[in-house]
């Protein structure tokens, strides 16, 4: 089979690099890429637009926040897929004990995580909130949120961890983050816009046109955040403990 | 050209961890050696000035990948036969 | 001739593309050709990542910037005001957003493959995740992850399932007839010898232990029903 299989992939590796060829060069400013009226609208229009300094964010959450709010129901629905995968497993099955595991938390590890884990949540909001002007968005902040708890189960064990943030809460956070996101489409258009147009959101709110879609755009992305944090989170503890939930890694 | 040299001594490094994680037969293994594959992307893309990109690599591939990677093999058998 | 300007063009000016070929061949070899699943999906993640580098290299400029504002066309003016503040000149620009020259233009990254990345990235991730808990879903109901030893075990519960209701019939008779008279012989040689007693719950252990591990539902179905008789 492995040698079956080099061909085809040979096929292909001899055909792209043949394609290659007409390929422009590397950085070159006069692509067809680089000279593509939309993304020139893009790069010269979002400051008059949105007054988001951050051209990425701007894009992703504002210009086609559609594609955004679609990408976080797909998260969601892996994470209820897992759960429902990993949900009827065994039962009682006792764990084979081939590595070690310790009995008790280590105490330079759960005291250095003690210290750590609120600086790790502080610093996930801020990625969060400051998205606009610098790298970061909703889905780096909520990754770090998300880490922050997967850094509690395993200093500690998974109990400890879910007692903090339990499943059902996970799953209600991340069903939250998605209604936050869809709320505020929703918002815009029975204010008289179209879905997501968030320039319309003036009418509640007492800024002009361009600073409601920056405010939107902050909404939005903290309802991505939650998805994705819970998500994350959920990922990691029914992994851990094969759908138990008993006790972790 | 300095800059040139170092994209290609990074493209040359993803390949030979790529190569390196498919080749051991040992899976944890392969799972850190994945983590280093991730990272030495998340430097690559933030060379080339995709920032928001490197970011999310850095924490999504390099971190939830690599830790549920590692936490599903624990629950597998360690050695795989090719 | 033809074959020189070949290797120039596509080996030299161009290695970048012809290293990103190469990450996209591994990793769609080790989808086909590696046997072991977790390996597989190791493969699936350098496909996916590869192709992400380079969608990422189309956006590269030459001397250009990341794609965030720089200060002097900062839609907020703050930054413009301290630099003129510090500069103290009378004559300020007042505080408006512009829209950008084509000239500008030409000095920022292209934003838009980084935003199409982003999604693929998270979406990447989902996927895998999704594909671990399948895996260690098959490992608890068959035992390995190793494709071969999966198909073996695949062929042989079908084989086991599609056989005639009447042969499987015969087949049970024969074993209930076989373990009746097993015990029939221990009840009635316990009394001389002790390890004449252990000799049918070996043979009836064998005959289960002959069946290939099926998932927990199935091992429960059929352990009701030696569980009376034994």
């Amino acid at each position: 089979m492995k040698l079956l299989s080099l061909i085809p992939v040979i096929a292909i590796g001899v055909l792209l690099l043949w394609a290659g060829q007409d390929f422009p060069k590397w950085g070159d400013v006069e692509s067809p890429a680089s000279k593509s009226p939309v993304s020139s609208h893009f790069i010269a229009n979002t400051g008059v637009d949105t007054e988001v300094p951050n051209m990425v964010t701007a894009v992703l959450a504002d210009y086609r926040g559609f594609d955004t709010m679609f990408e976080t129901v797909v998260v969601f629905i892996a994470g209820m897929a897992v759960i429902a995968i990993l949900r009827g497993s065994s039962i009682g099955r006792p764990r084979r004990k081939d590595h070690e595991v310790e009995a008790e938390p280590d105490l330079i590890v759960t005291n250095t995580v003690r210290l750590i884990v609120p600086v790790i949540q502080i610093f996930a909001f801020y990625v969060l909130a400051h998205g606009h002007v610098s790298p970061g968005g909703g889905f780096q902040g909520g990754v770090l949120m998300g880490a922050s708890f997967i850094l509690i189960a395993l200093s500690w064990d998974l109990e400890k961890a879910m007692s903090r943030f339990p499943i059902e809460r996970c799953l209600v956070v991340a069903a939250m983050g998605i209604v936050l996101y869809g709320g505020i489409g929703l918002l815009s258009m029975m204010l008289g816009g179209e879905f997501l147009d968030y320039a319309e959101l003036e009418k509640i709110l007492p800024v002009s046109r361009e600073m409601a879609r920056y405010h939107a755009m902050l909404g939005v992305e903290i309802g991505v955040g939650f998805t994705v944090a819970a998500i994350m989170f959920v990922l990691y503890a029914n992994l851990a403990s094969e759908g138990r939930l008993k006790e972790g890694l | 050209m300095g800059l040139e040299i170092f994209n290609t001594f990074i493209l040359l490094l993803l390949v030979v961890a790529a190569v390196t994680s498919l080749w051991v037969k040992d899976l944890l293994v392969s799972a850190v050696v994945f983590g280093v594959y991730s990272f030495l992307m998340c430097l690559l893309w933030a060379e080339m000035g995709a920032v928001d990109v490197a970011f999310t690599e850095a924490t999504v591939g390099a971190g939830i990948s690599t830790v549920v990677m590692v936490a599903t093999i624990f629950h597998l058998r360690r050695k795989s036969n090719d | 001739m033809e074959g020189g300007s070949l290797v120039s063009e596509l080996f030299i000016e161009r290695l970048n593309y012809c290293i990103y070929v190469i990450l996209l061949l591994i990793g769609l070899w080790a989808m086909l050709a590696k046997r072991n699943l977790v390996k597989k999906l190791i493969g699936m993640s350098i496909f996916q990542t590869a192709i992400i580098l380079f969608y990422v290299s189309i956006a590269v400029k030459k001397d250009a910037t990341i794609p965030i504002y720089l200060a002097e066309h900062d839609p907020h003016g703050s930054h413009a005001k301290v630099a003129t503040e510090e500069n103290a000149t009378e004559n300020q620009v007042a505080y408006n957003p512009v829209e950008l020259k084509p000239e500008t233009v030409k000095g920022y990254a292209n934003p838009l493959p980084h935003v199409l990345m982003l999604t693929a990235i998270v979406v990447g991730v989902a996927t895998l995740g999704l594909a671990l808990a399948l895996t260690q879903r098959i490992y608890q109901g068959y035992g390995t992850i190793e494709e071969d030893e999966l198909l073996d075990k695949l062929d042989r519960a079908d084989e086991r399932a599609s056989q005639s209701p009447i042969i499987k019939e015969k087949r049970n008779a024969q074993r209930r007839k076989s373990t009746q008279r097993a015990k029939a012989k221990a009840a009635a040689g316990s009394v001389t010898k002790s390890n004449m007693a252990a000799k049918p719950s070996a043979v009836t252990k064998g005959k289960k232990k002959a069946q290939p591990k099926k998932s927990p539902s199935k091992t429960s179905a059929t352990k009701a029903k030696p569980k009376p008789k034994s």
